[in-house]
């Protein structure tokens, strides 16, 4: 992985690391050439394991006072909201922290898509990238069911009847996952241990998925591969490190304001009735982070092709860096694409809206119509554009628009017209 | 310092997100509004309002009401209605709890001390629907969460009782409430001028018990907002500095080399 042989100074270390060269590794990591025009969307990779060591040692806790059991559950979660010392604040920086993980993994996609970060060579940091999404969306489907509501309660049963869809099998596999005839007992106590095994999975794809991004290294603004190191390249350490921690720590502020002074805004209120099989509310929502996906399954008038184009939904991401035809990874050398890109962010956003309304009528057409267009920009437009489209001439190197008296990219863009003509 | 910008810009979107789907299922009146001094970002109860509140819940409320995740000792706690240590006791004395198995391995009837829960009403839920007509009155303890609009929507229900319009039909024991969702509610209106008689003083109006009440489930339902507020004040003024100290390092740090963060 590194690209010079690394000593360490001292014999000791030079012992330890012939032996298990973590210190080989801490030198590659401290210096790993980044490149020097990476914009403030890049801090979201450190926002985000920041995040996840969060959840996971806040759920730690959380799990040393919860009670998995469908009498205990909503009961014991009172008791850490009273009676454990500062078990309001773990409890409400864990759920809202799953919000302030999924805006900032949005965000974190948003960039790659922008960007072109999912292209040649850079497919698997995508690929694993997607398997820590789906499975941060189980992770949080099972988390918000222990607190044992009705939101929870009555989640949990639409999301697992969803598989009832599935021809033949459909209802043995449901009564599998609910290890009975209804989300019950057996239900929340599976949930409870593989939310808190999820976490770890999540972790470890994490690792991959750094690791696979430190072969090719990081992507930037302009999408042009780069030499590494070289003017091109500030040290990771103290160069990222510093502007990481200060968009952390923005980060912070906001996740800090959620916590403190409007923890509940972002959950349901019927959550906070205990569950009861008997009493069905009145509109069942999934959690904001789940919308869009929840409008594309109810958009489909058939069950079982609701269920498939939900989870088609995830997978043309997938199959995302093989869809994009174009060579040009920036949306910036990418006039035409920028429009739809643009365009599938507020897709995305009309389909969370109408996800939290009621199916039917005006909500319902405008969901049928947002989901075409949403399988239609990445099968679609995508694979066309990548063909018809005329980028803008590529820079040959970063250095070139900082050179040029700014790493702005309009600036960019118009050095390399200036070139062009001469 | 665009990245404030759209950080900003980010956080409404998603502030608007939340207010959408709020609004989703609103079909219902608007609710009144009461200027609470729990809200806001220095928002503290009204200790003489919370223990008038408890005194409405006791006589009024709580015949039909449990308030099964507090206990006593909650009543005598910092950032509640603090009643003294010694009127907490006297409180929950007025209540038998059922304790045991003794050393002859019965079970006996003993005053409640300040570690017992609050009593409840009824014995089960079943005894609870039985005795009022087929609906449950909901436990208190998370009320004010479990509802939309919070704290203005228990006030509004308090203070939403009326005749029912021209033309509405309505069953024996089932009331009409401006504010309760389908405008029906099977609890008659609990409260009345001067039903209960106030210690300090201050006069037993309608409005003013409905307000006592709701700031006193306000904090049965959140008991230590005014901890989260101090706490959430010195952490936002802690990370503001800390964030200007790392944004004028950063600054130093990348002025070693030309290109701007």
């Amino acid at each position: 992985m590194s690209d010079h042989e690394y000593t360490p100074k001292s014999k000791v270390g030079k012992w330890f690391n012939d032996r298990l060269p973590l210190l080989t590794l801490a030198n590659h990591l401290t210096d790993y050439p980044t490149p020097k025009n990476l914009n403030y969307w890049w801090t979201f990779g450190g926002i985000l394991t920041f995040c996840l060591i969060t959840q996971i040692i806040t759920g730690i806790v959380l799990g040393m006072h919860y009670v998995a059991h469908a009498d205990l559950a909503f009961q014991s979660v009172e008791h850490i909201m009273r009676d454990v010392n500062y078990g309001w604040l773990i409890r409400y920086v864990h759920a809202n922290g799953a919000s302030m993980f999924f805006l900032a993994v949005y965000i974190h996609i948003f960039r790659s898509l922008y960007y072109g970060s999912y292209k040649s060579p850079r497919e698997v940091i995508w690929i694993i990238g997607m398997l820590i999404y789906f499975l941060m969306m189980a992770t949080a489907f099972m988390g918000y069911v222990l607190p044992w509501g009705q939101m929870s309660f009555w989640g949990a049963t639409v999301i697992t009847n969803l598989f009832s869809a599935i021809p033949l099998v459909g209802e043995s596999i449901t009564n599998w996952l609910w290890g009975g005839y209804s989300v019950d007992n057996p239900t929340l106590t599976r949930f409870f241990s593989l939310h808190y095994l999820f976490p770890f999975l999540i972790l470890g794809l994490v690792v991959l998925h750094i690791w696979a991004l430190h072969v090719p290294g990081n992507n930037n603004p302009i999408g042009i591969d780069i030499k590494k190191p070289s003017k091109d390249t500030v040290p990771f350490h103290p160069y990222i490190v510093i502007k990481d921690a200060f968009a952390l720590l923005i980060f912070l502020l906001i996740f800090a304001f959620f916590v403190f002074f409007s923890p509940n805004i972002l959950g349901h209120a019927d959550n906070y009735i205990e569950a009861n099989p008997l009493v069905t509310p009145a509109h069942i929502v999934p959690e904001w982070y789940l919308l869009p996906f929840y409008a594309i399954l109810r958009s489909v008038p058939d069950k079982l092709l609701g269920v498939i184009a939900m989870f088609a939904a995830i997978f043309v991401l997938v199959i995302l860096p093989w869809l994009d035809t174009s060579k040009v990874r920036s949306t910036v050398f990418r006039p035409i694409y920028k429009q739809f890109y643009w365009f599938l962010v507020a897709d995305v956003l009309i389909l969370g809206y109408v996800g939290a309304m009621p199916a039917e009528g005006l909500y319902l057409l405008i969901a049928r119509v947002a989901t075409a267009y949403y399988f239609a920009h990445f099968l679609i437009i995508l694979p066309f554009l990548g063909f018809k489209e005329k980028t803008t001439p590529l820079p040959l190197s970063i250095t070139e628009p900082v050179l040029g008296g700014s790493s702005d990219m309009a600036m960019a863009r118009n050095n390399s017209d200036l070139k062009e003509k001469l | 310092m665009k990245i404030f910008l759209k950080l900003i810009f980010l956080f409404i979107i998603i502030s608007s997100l939340t207010l959408f789907r709020a609004n989703a299922a609103g079909e219902q009146q608007e609710l009144l509004k009461v200027d609470w001094s729990f809200k806001s970002f220095f928002g503290k109860f009204d200790r003489a309002s919370l223990q008038r509140g408890y005194q409405v819940y006791t006589e009024v409320c709580a015949s039909c009401h449990s308030l099964k995740h507090l206990s006593y000792r909650n009543l005598a706690e910092k950032g509640g209605p603090e009643f003294t240590e010694l009127e907490a006791k006297a409180i929950a004395s007025n209540f038998e709890v059922t304790d045991g198995p003794n050393s002859d391995g019965e079970m006996f009837e003993r005053p409640a001390k300040l570690s017992d829960k609050f009593v409840m009403p009824y014995a089960n839920v079943q005894e609870a629907i039985a005795a009022n007509g087929g609906a449950y009155p909901p436990d208190m303890s998370v009320l004010v969460k479990a509802r939309k609009g919070g704290a203005n929507y228990i006030y509004s229900v308090l203070m939403g009782y009326d005749e029912p319009p021209a033309g509405m039909e309505l069953d024996d024991g089932v009331y009409y409430n401006k504010y309760m969702y389908g405008n029906k509610i099977k609890m008659s209106s609990p409260l009345d001028d001067d039903i209960v008689e106030y210690a300090d003083g201050t006069k037993a109006t309608v409005d003013q018990m409905a307000k006592d009440v709701t700031t006193f489930l306000q904090w049965t339902a959140e008991p230590h907002l005014e901890t989260r507020h101090k706490l959430g004040f010195r952490v936002i003024i802690y990370l503001s500095v800390l964030t200007i100290l790392v944004y004028f390092s950063m600054k130093k740090i990348w002025s070693r080399i030309e290109t701007k963060v």
